[in-house]
This record gives C-alpha cells, sequence and structure tokens, in this order.
C-alpha cells in the first residue's frame, strides 16, 4: 500500500502542475483511466483473501477519490480562469455611443394638430379634409358672405382669375361634408388655408381646425361645453379660465369669440397677452340656418355648432414658439426641437 | 372706432370706473383694442400769456419775452416763431415736468435768463407735428393747469368692430350700448330744426333710386371758413383720431364721430346747375380731394351738378367742388347710401375712408334730417352763416325697411340651452330699441328692430342679443353627449398618420413648405406640367402652384445646407396641383395628397465606425419601409425617367401597374442648377395607393421542415434583378417560399460586362416533409427556366 500513498501524492502534484484542461486530462488517464496506475491496483485486489479484500478496496478508492476531487477542483478552477479570460477580452466601452438612427419628429404644427385631433376623435367626431383650391361658393357664398360682404375685406383672398380662389379657411369643408351626407354631422377639418398677408405675425399660408357638430337638440351649452373641455385638454390646465365674447362670422349666429387665460403669466398681463391676461384662441357660433340650408339641412329639425381655429397659434403658446414665420423656414435646428 | 371716455359719458354716465366699462364693452362684443390716457404725464403746464416780447440781442431766431402766469410775470426765452405780444399758450413753468420726463430749470440762454418755456402741442404729446406754440383762446384763463383747461385727464378707447356692428360706429351707438348694459339713461345731442333765412336751394335729383334712396342738401351763406374751430371740437376730434382741417370740416368730421353720419360739403360758387345722384358714365373722370385723378366704372355711385361728377358718391369728395380758404358759400349734403351701391367702390379705386367705412356697413337711414340741422347748428356756431332750407330727395319704397321678426320662446331654449322668462326678453329687446309685443298663441313675440339695427335679419339675431346682454358667461355649458359618428374607420385603409411614423422612426423629420412656389425652380424640378399660376401672389416667388413637393424639398434642402447641415432627412405630406384637361376632376385640377421624401449625407448618424454616403437603396429601404405597411407584393420597381432625376437611378412605382410615383438620386443637372449636391436622393408617391392594405388572413404554420438551396448564376450584368427573380417563382410553384438575393460579384473571373447573383431558394410543403429529389426537381425547373429566359449559366 504504500504504492498507493506514493501514487496519490505523484498523481496529486501533477493535477497541481497541469497547466491547461488537456494536460489535466492526461493525468486523469494516466491515473485513473481504464489503464492507468491507480485502477491497475484495484486490479490487484483479485491477489488478496476475501478478508483483506474490502479494506484494502476501501483504502484504493479513498486514494482514487481524492485524485478525483483534485482534478474537479482544478478543472473548475481552470474552466473559471477561462471565462474569466473570455469576459475580459469581450469587455466593451459601453460609453461609447450606439449605432443606428434616432427617430426624427412631426412638424409641430402636425404634432399640435394630432393632439387636437385625438381629442376629437375621443369625442366622436371624425376627420374630413377638402380642397385647397376652392370655388368660391364654399368659400364664401354658401358661408353666407355673399360678394360685396364687407368680411371678405377680413379675408385677404387669394385668386385665380377663373372664379377659383385658396380657401381662407377650412369652414368650406363644413359645406361640403353638408352636401354630400345628411345629418348628424360631428366632424374636424383640420388644414392649410392661405391668406394675401405676410408680416411678423402672418404668412400667407397657414393651419386651421373647423369643427361642426349638426344634430337635433344642439345648443350653445353644447358648444361652451366642448370647447372649454378641449381647451383645458390642450393646455393641460384643468382650471383654465376660459370666455366666451358675442362676435361676429357671417356663417353662425350668435358668435363668439373665445379667450382663455394666459397660459404665459396665468392671467396677470405680459407681452404674450397684451396685459390683458386673456388671449384669443378661436372663433365659434351657431351654425347660421343659411349654412345649414345650403348644407341641405333642414334648419328647423337640425341645430348645430361650428368652430374655427389657428393651429400655429396654439402651438406657439404651447410650445413657446415667439416668431411665426419660424414654421414655414424648416430649418432642421427647428424642427428637431419638437421630435 | 376711437373716441374719448368724456365726450362719452356726456351722452351716458354709469357709475362704473373706466376697466369696468372697457371690460363691459368687450364682453357686449365691442372689442376694446386699446385704453390709452388723452395725453400723457405732464405737470406744472399752466395758460399763460406774453406781456411782452423783444428781439434777443444775441441770437436771431430767439425772442426775450414777459410771461404771467397770472401771479407773477417771469422772463423767458422762446424760440417759436409765432410768439407775440398777448398770445396764449401752455407755460411750463420752472418745476414742471414734461413728457419723456423732460424736467424745466432755470436757464440761461445765450446769456439771456430763462425761467420755464412756451409750449408748442408737439411737446406736450398731443400731436407729433412740430407747429410753433400752441394758440389758445382769447378767453383762456390765465394760470389754469393746462390739464384741467383742456380736460386731458381723460381717456381714449379705441374699439374694434365687427362688420355687423355698424351702429356702434359713432359715440351715440357705443353710449346705447352702454346705456343698456348699465340701464342708464341716455342725454341725446341737443338737436333742432335751423330754420332757412334764406330762400336758395339747389334742386337735387336722384338718378339712381336703389343706390341713394335719400339726399338732403342745404346751402349755406357767407360762412367764415378761416374761423378758428373751438379747442373742445378740435381736442375731441383730436382724441377720436381727426385733425383739425377748417370749421366745415371739422364740424362734418365731428357729427361722424357723435352721429355716425358722414356729411360733405362743396364750395357752392363752383357748382353749376342742379344735383344728381347717379352712375359714373364709362371713363368719366374726377380728381378726388386727396389729388388722385380717377377714371371711373359706370358701375361707381356719383354726385354731380349739371356738368361734371362732383364726388365718389359715399366715399371721397372732388378736389374741384372742395370749400378753400377762399370759400364763403357752401352746399352741404347728407345722405343715404345703399350699402351694395357703396361695397367694394372705394377699394376698387384704392380708396378707403371713415365714409366709406360706415356706408359700406349701413348708416341709420333715418339719421338724416338730424344730422344736416345738427351740421348746420354747429357750422353757424363757429363760421356764422346764413343757411337756406333743406331739400330732400327720398324714395321711401327704396329705403331699408326695419326689421319684424317672430321670435319664439321655444327657439330661445332651443338655441341657448335655456330658457328666459317673458319679463326678461322683453326688457333686454326693450332697452335695445325693439318693439316687441307678445303674439296671440302665447309662445313668442313680433319685434320690430330699430332703424340702426338693420343687422337684425332673422330670430336668431334676436336670440344673440338676448345672449349677448343676459351675458355669454351665465349662459349654461355642457359637454354634448357622445354619440360616435357613423362612418366606421375601415381596418385594411393604413393612415396617412401611419405613414408618417415611419418615416419618424426612421430618422425622417417632417417639413411644411409653402404650397406655393417659385415659377423658375418648379419649372427646373418639373418641366412637363404647366403649373396654376396665382392672380395676386404675396411676391413673385410664390407666384405658382406646386406640382410636386420636391420643389419645397430641394428649396429646404438647400436652406438646411447652407447653414451647416451634413445630413438631411425631410418629409412633407400634402397636396399638388396638377392641371388636367380631364372632365372628369372637377375645376381641371388634381388635387392629390402625396407623401415626399429627401435623403442625404451618411447614412447612419456618424459613428465611431466611419461612414457610408447614402445611396439609392438606402432610399429604397425607406421606400419599401412604406410599401410594408400596405401590402408589399402589390408594388413594383422598374427603371424609370423622371425630368428631377438621375436616368440611371430613378425608379417608378407602380402599383397594379399604375404609376405610384418615383424615387432617385437628384439629376446632376438640376443638382448643379440649385446649388445642391448630386448625392441627394429624394422619393415623392400619391398617398391613397399606399393607404391600401389588406386584411390579415390566417392560414395555419407549416411544421414541416424547410429546405434551402443556394445558386449562382452568371447573366448579362444588364439583367434586372427583378426580372430574374421573377423568372424564379414562375418557374416554381407555392413550394417556393422565398428567394433571397444574398450575393452580388462582378470581376475577371466570370468575364467582362457579366455580373453573378447568388440566389438563397427556400421550400416547403404545408403538410410534409419534402423529398431530396423533389427539390433538385424544382431547382432544375429554375435553372432551365432562367437559362432559356435570361442565358444564365451556374456558376462554378
Amino acid at each position: 500500500m504504500e504504492n498507493l500513498n506514493a501514487l496519490v501524492d505523484a498523481a496529486l502534484a501533477e493535477v497541481e502542475q497541469a497547466g491547461d484542461i488537456r494536460a489535466l486530462d492526461d493525468v486523469r488517464v494516466k491515473y485513473l483511466g481504464k489503464k492507468g496506475e491507480i485502477s491497475a491496483l484495484m486490479k490487484g485486489l483479485g491477489k488478496l483473501s476475501a478478508e483483506e479484500r474490502p479494506q484494502a478496496g476501501a483504502v484504493i478508492n479513498e486514494g482514487k477519490q481524492k485524485v478525483q476531487d483534485a482534478i474537479a477542483g482544478r478543472k473548475s478552477a481552470m474552466e473559471e480562469a477561462a471565462l474569466n479570460e473570455q469576459l475580459a477580452s469581450e469587455t466593451v466601452d459601453v460609453t461609447l455611443p450606439g449605432r443606428g438612427e434616432m427617430p426624427g419628429g412631426l412638424h409641430p404644427v402636425n404634432r399640435m394638430r394630432r393632439r387636437i385631433e385625438d381629442f376629437f376623435l375621443r369625442l366622436g367626431f371624425d376627420i374630413s379634409e377638402g380642397p385647397e383650391v376652392e370655388d368660391d361658393f364654399h368659400n364664401f357664398e354658401a358661408l353666407n358672405i355673399p360678394g360685396h360682404h364687407p368680411a371678405r375685406a377680413m379675408h385677404d383672398t387669394f385668386y385665380f382669375g377663373d372664379g377659383r380662389l385658396l380657401r381662407t379657411h377650412t369652414s368650406p369643408v363644413q359645406v361640403r361634408v353638408m352636401e354630400q351626407g345628411k345629418p348628424p354631422f360631428r366632424i374636424i377639418a383640420p388644414g392649410r388655408v392661405y391668406r394675401c398677408d405676410s408680416d411678423l405675425t402672418h404668412t400667407p399660408m397657414f393651419h386651421q381646425v373647423e369643427g361642426l357638430l349638426v344634430d337635433k337638440g344642439i345648443t350653445f351649452a353644447d358648444l361652451r361645453g366642448t370647447v372649454a373641455e378641449f381647451l383645458r385638454f390642450t393646455f393641460e390646465v384643468e382650471d383654465l379660465p376660459v370666455r366666451f365674447r358675442p362676435s361676429y362670422f357671417p356663417f353662425t349666429e350668435p358668435s363668439a369669440e373665445v379667450d382663455v387665460g394666459c397660459v404665459s403669466c396665468g392671467g396677470d398681463g405680459c407681452r404674450v397677452c397684451s396685459h390683458t391676461g386673456w388671449i384669443e384662441i378661436m372663433g365659434c357660433g351657431m351654425v347660421h340656418p343659411k349654412v345649414l340650408e345650403a348644407g341641405g339641412v333642414d334648419a328647423e329639425e337640425y341645430s348645430g355648432f361650428a368652430f374655427g381655429m389657428g393651429i400655429e397659434r396654439i402651438a406657439m403658446l404651447r410650445y413657446g414658439v415667439n416668431d411665426l414665420r419660424l414654421f414655414f423656414e424648416n430649418d432642421t435646428r427647428f424642427l428637431s426641437q419638437f421630435s | 372706432m376711437r373716441f374719448n371716455e368724456a365726450w362719452l359719458r356726456e351722452w351716458v354716465n354709469p357709475a362704473v370706473d373706466t376697466d369696468t366699462l372697457v371690460q363691459q364693452l368687450t364682453m357686449a362684443g365691442l372689442e376694446v383694442d386699446g385704453v390709452e390716457p388723452a395725453a400723457p404725464d405732464f405737470t406744472g403746464v399752466v395758460v399763460g400769456q406774453v406781456e411782452s416780447c423783444e428781439p434777443h440781442p444775441d441770437a436771431d431766431k430767439l425772442s426775450v419775452c414777459q410771461v404771467t402766469n397770472g401771479a407773477d410775470t417771469v422772463q423767458v426765452v422762446c424760440g417759436a416763431a409765432n410768439v407775440r405780444v398777448g398770445l396764449k399758450m401752455p407755460f411750463a413753468q420752472v418745476g414742471a415736468v414734461l413728457p419723456g420726463d423732460f424736467k424745466i430749470k432755470k436757464a440761461k440762454l445765450r446769456g439771456q435768463e430763462s425761467n420755464g418755456m412756451l409750449c408748442g402741442a408737439s411737446e406736450l404729446g398731443l400731436e407729433d407735428l412740430i407747429d410753433g406754440l400752441m394758440e389758445l383762446p382769447e378767453d383762456a384763463p390765465v394760470g389754469t393747469d393746462f390739464r384741467d383747461y383742456l380736460s386731458l385727464d381723460d381717456t381714449i378707447i379705441e374699439v374694434d368692430l365687427t362688420p355687423n356692428r355698424a351702429d356702434c360706429l359713432s359715440l351715440r351707438g357705443i353710449a346705447r350700448e352702454v346705456g343698456v348694459m348699465n340701464l342708464s339713461p341716455l342725454t341725446e345731442a341737443a338737436i333742432s330744426k335751423v330754420a332757412p333765412a334764406i330762400d336758395d336751394a339747389l334742386s337735387v335729383t336722384l338718378a339712381d333710386n336703389a343706390g341713394c334712396p335719400r339726399y338732403l342738401g342745404r346751402v349755406i351763406k357767407g360762412v367764415n371758413v378761416n374761423a378758428a374751430t373751438p379747442l373742445w371740437m378740435v381736442e375731441r376730434l383730436r382724441r377720436a383720431g381727426l385733425r383739425t382741417i377748417d370749421p366745415i370740416v371739422d364740424v362734418t368730421n365731428y357729427v361722424l364721430v357723435e352721429l355716425g353720419q358722414p356729411l360733405h360739403a362743396f364750395d357752392l360758387a363752383k357748382l353749376s346747375g342742379g344735383i344728381t345722384v347717379r352712375k359714373a358714365k364709362a371713363d368719366e373722370a374726377l380728381t378726388t380731394l386727396d389729388d388722385q385723378e380717377l377714371t371711373l366704372r359706370d358701375d361707381t355711385l356719383v354726385i354731380a351738378d349739371d356738368n361734371t361728377a362732383l364726388a365718389l358718391a359715399g366715399v371721397m369728395g372732388g378736389k374741384p367742388s372742395s370749400v378753400t380758404t377762399d370759400t364763403q358759400d357752401i352746399f352741404l349734403e347728407c345722405a343715404f347710401f345703399a350699402p351694395l351701391a357703396i361695397a367694394g367702390k372705394a377699394r376698387s379705386y384704392g380708396l378707403h375712408t371713415d365714409s366709406s367705412h360706415r356706408f359700406e356697413r349701413g348708416v341709420d337711414p333715418q339719421l338724416q334730417s338730424d344730422a344736416i340741422e345738427y351740421a348746420t347748428a354747429l357750422i353757424q356756431q363757429i363760421a356764422g352763416g346764413q343757411a337756406g332750407p333743406v331739400t330732400e330727395a327720398v324714395d321711401e319704397a327704396q329705403l331699408p325697411k326695419q326689421a319684424e321678426l317672430t321670435l319664439r320662446a321655444e327657439r330661445i331654449e332651443g338655441l341657448l340651452g335655456m330658457g328666459l322668462p317673458a319679463q326678461q326678453v322683453e326688457d333686454i329687446l326693450g332697452r335695445l330699441g325693439m318693439d316687441i309685443s307678445s303674439n296671440e298663441d302665447g309662445l313668442g313675440w313680433t319685434v320690430l328692430a330699430p332703424s340702426w339695427r338693420f343687422d337684425m335679419a332673422i330670430e336668431q339675431d334676436l336670440i344673440e342679443e338676448l345672449a349677448r346682454i343676459y351675458g355669454y358667461e351665465k349662459l349654461p355649458s355642457r359637454v354634448p353627449a357622445g354619440s360616435p359618428s357613423g362612418e366606421t374607420v375601415p381596418e385594411r385603409i393604413v393612415a396617412v398618420r401611419r405613414l408618417a411614423d415611419t418615416l419618424m422612426d426612421r430618422g425622417y423629420q417632417e417639413a411644411i413648405t409653402y404650397t406655393f412656389v417659385e415659377p423658375g425652380l418648379l419649372a427646373k424640378v418639373e418641366p412637363r406640367v404647366k403649373p396654376l399660376p396665382l392672380l395676386n401672389p404675396i411676391s413673385a416667388d410664390l407666384g405658382v402652384m406646386r406640382t410636386t413637393l420636391l420643389a419645397g424639398l430641394f428649396s429646404t434642402a438647400r436652406h438646411n445646407l447652407n447653414r451647416q447641415a451634413d445630413r438631411l432627412r425631410l418629409f412633407e405630406t400634402g397636396l399638388r396641383f396638377v392641371p388636367t384637361d380631364s372632365p372628369d376632376v372637377e375645376g381641371g385640377l388634381e388635387q392629390t395628397p402625396m407623401i415626399a421624401g429627401l435623403l442625404y449625407g451618411s447614412a447612419q448618424p456618424q459613428n465611431w465606425e466611419g461612414k457610408r454616403p447614402v445611396d439609392f437603396f438606402d432610399l429604397k429601404g425607406d421606400v419599401e419601409a412604406l410599401l410594408g405597411l400596405s401590402d408589399a407584393q402589390a408594388f413594383s420597381f422598374e427603371p424609370a425617367e423622371y425630368p428631377a432625376l438621375h436616368p440611371g437611378q430613378t425608379a417608378a412605382l407602380k402599383r397594379d401597374g399604375e404609376v405610384v410615383g418615383f424615387l432617385g438620386r437628384i439629376h446632376p443637372r438640376l443638382a448643379a442648377d440649385l446649388d445642391l449636391p448630386g448625392q441627394l436622393y429624394a422619393f415623392e408617391l400619391a398617398q391613397a395607393p399606399l393607404q391600401r392594405g389588406c386584411l390579415p388572413s390566417f392560414e395555419a404554420v407549416s411544421d414541416q421542415p424547410r429546405m434551402r438551396r443556394d445558386l449562382a448564376f452568371v447573366v448579362e450584368d444588364n439583367v434586372p434583378a427583378g426580372d430574374l427573380i421573377a423568372a424564379v417563382r414562375s418557374a416554381c410553384d407555392d413550394r417556393l417560399t422565398g428567394v433571397k438575393i444574398f450575393d452580388i460579384y462582378q470581376g475577371d473571373s466570370i468575364g467582362e460586362n457579366r455580373k453573378s447573383l447568388a440566389l438563397g431558394l427556400t421550400f416547403q410543403d404545408r403538410s410534409r416533409t419534402l423529398k431530396d429529389q423533389e427539390v433538385n426537381d424544382l431547382v432544375d425547373a429554375v435553372v432551365s427556366q432562367l437559362k432559356q429566359q435570361f442565358n444564365a449559366a451556374l456558376r462554378d
């Protein structure tokens, strides 16, 4: 049995010296393999008496186990080291920027337009669109603005010289929707509109959203409630002051101009609100019976409200843009601020 | 409409302060646009009088004056040309502070002591024009504080009126409203008929009764047009934004502001024969008061004598017949012109006057008699003269009728969402000057609007008046019960939003460019289509309607590249406008919603791996992403030509054979023309075909194994890859589930003008495992098809 101890010691020493997994396996084969030196001792057991055999077997197994444990321990240490080495070699600089495209963005006007659309879609409104090159009938006549109406002077109209014009507001969509369908109507009509005016606070093209609700029993109260809710939603101010002032549009009666408490100064007065504490935000009213009739709707049976607002104005207030003209320069340094 | 508060308060004086008054006006629909003091702040200015005046010993243009403030006399050096002994003028004493925080101190001017300053109107902020000392009337009480003397502690209010409220284009109209809101009584101007002292009169003939149904005229002889208009009137006119001219013009302006009736005075000596109100003869000439030589159209109403047109009716008088400093006798006119006869006329001659502004919107047709009497009295008061009788020509039938309307209680509630007690309805409308009486049926009223409320046309107008006076803010408010509209949104339709979102997620930034563009630019981008020109563009570079969105995107690219942008991904959605002869298209103009994009710079944002510039296939990949939203299989790309694009790098996108749009690289010639880089890629597609998606349709997932075979074919290098793939598909049945190109090679080893395309073919049967032999048969079929069609050889 001295031989066993010597073999085990030699094996343990070789395990310790093994430089890699392969060398380690060689050690295992050399001592524990089928023809291994410690395995050979087991085969020698047959020469012993039946009494000696169990004890001797146990001793050999003990030695064998020692070597096996040493190999396993050494192997696991080697694997651990190899993995650590692999991990170290695969380390990247996580502070380097990621690869690929960043999202672009909507134009601020359309960003606001979507917000407006989303509110009214939730209220069951549909989105309607109409032509931008319009005829006089839809842009003016059908909206109760006959040829020499002074209100035409307020619309600096672009003409093509053949009766056609660029629509000065989104209101003609009201008429087209009524012509093409049957009440009830519940639509908004967002889009580009045009006025022959260009200065610090006017661009010859801008955007409006028109709204129209025609049904039985619609009153001014419905208009007030809808507009007030909309404005509170848009500006995300729960107790936003909203006031309705009598005004005049040929296509509504009664008509109102809607002001909100200045979102810039909270109503104390500042440059944005010309020190009045109020900001004019939209026009609205109950649809004029002549407009209902032009759209083929019985004005005795149905009533409705309409409203119209400029999207740029709301976007300017909401995002703090201080120059209208920036919207149409399309400088990406400006546009990307709304991504 | 601009007026001063003190004058208004002579008409109606409710117990409310200025702020409340202004708030009331705004909330009644008379939006107050501006509130300003009648004069800027200044102190220490009194009415002074010059007692003596000597030339300055050492300065030509200065005078040394002794000036009294009523108690003391001090020496003042003055440079004004109109300084003289006895003159009364505003006198800023030592210690006074003038506008602009200008402090008056004791001073020496060229050695002469000066204790204060004699003032002109401009120095006190009353006028912009610098025009010597402000001369005060002889009865001005010396020593009185100048602010008190002119009642300068007053407020000027400017109201921005909507076109329907022409009745408020006068102080009287504003006063009526204030009275209604505050339940305050009105003190009307004292107007009484001026008895004729002479018999002189001109005949008046109405030749266009519809345009001018009422015309009043009166001769006043012996007026002193050089008399000074009293300061109180000058001040009221100034505060209304009008300059004093002469007593006649001042009075007509004063009556215009106070009552809302425009009047005009002719120099009687320059008229010949009687007055006729008629349409102008075509090309009749008229020189207006502001020296414009007009050539009139025959749709224009004029006031004429027996010889010629004297004035543009309701707009402006003519120069030759105007009152001058030599005028002795005048003919005063006061008429009602129908709004339709005047509307647009001033504008068409490039004019806009206080008179045309009012007549276009409407003047009270019952006002003329009062106005001419009032004006006559005021003229006589200031300039003297003897008045003849008023000559009136009228066609009552053509005058506007006072509106008689039925108002239903049920309609009030139906429109406002709340009813009003009968008593309140009657009270409010009564206060507005309407005659209201209950109808026999007990369901409503009959209402007669006053002559000045010619804007009352329908029942709803009355209801608006009720709401206005009751207060919009007190009306109920509710969100209407939500009933989703009848329209359904088809699931198969791809929303334009989704298209935009896809581009955004791929790094595109949305732009919105003008739909009118520069004609020259557009002609370069799309020379084949003649665009629709605007009749009155804002400027020549925004002259025609775009026929392609690319024009705007190219301009936007240039704008940004000029500002150091090195990478651009832009898109826009909107209409393009293409004139067409097709009779099916409304108005001969196709207004088609398009989506267009532009690509320039590195394929990815610059990173630490170096960069690759974008090429056609980045552009195509983005377009394919859009197609993937609907039904990518339905689309095909074909080599094509498009004027703005490089002929070798342009594809037409088709859906079911119809062209949807184009994509490609900018044409090098256009790039050079527009000063753009040549590596710019763009697409423009019609939205509608991209929106036609399909409903998902379930197919059982097959668990059968897929078999892949990779084959490389050598073909002539002008064989389109798309044709090759189509041929592969045509050679197989539905067991071929995929074809991918995974390599393209060109080089010496395969010969000149040839290319090798490596195709990966995937086969699968839905229900069973394909045998090798079956796949081999399919591959053989592909090989022979390609050989036959393209002379393609399998590459070794």
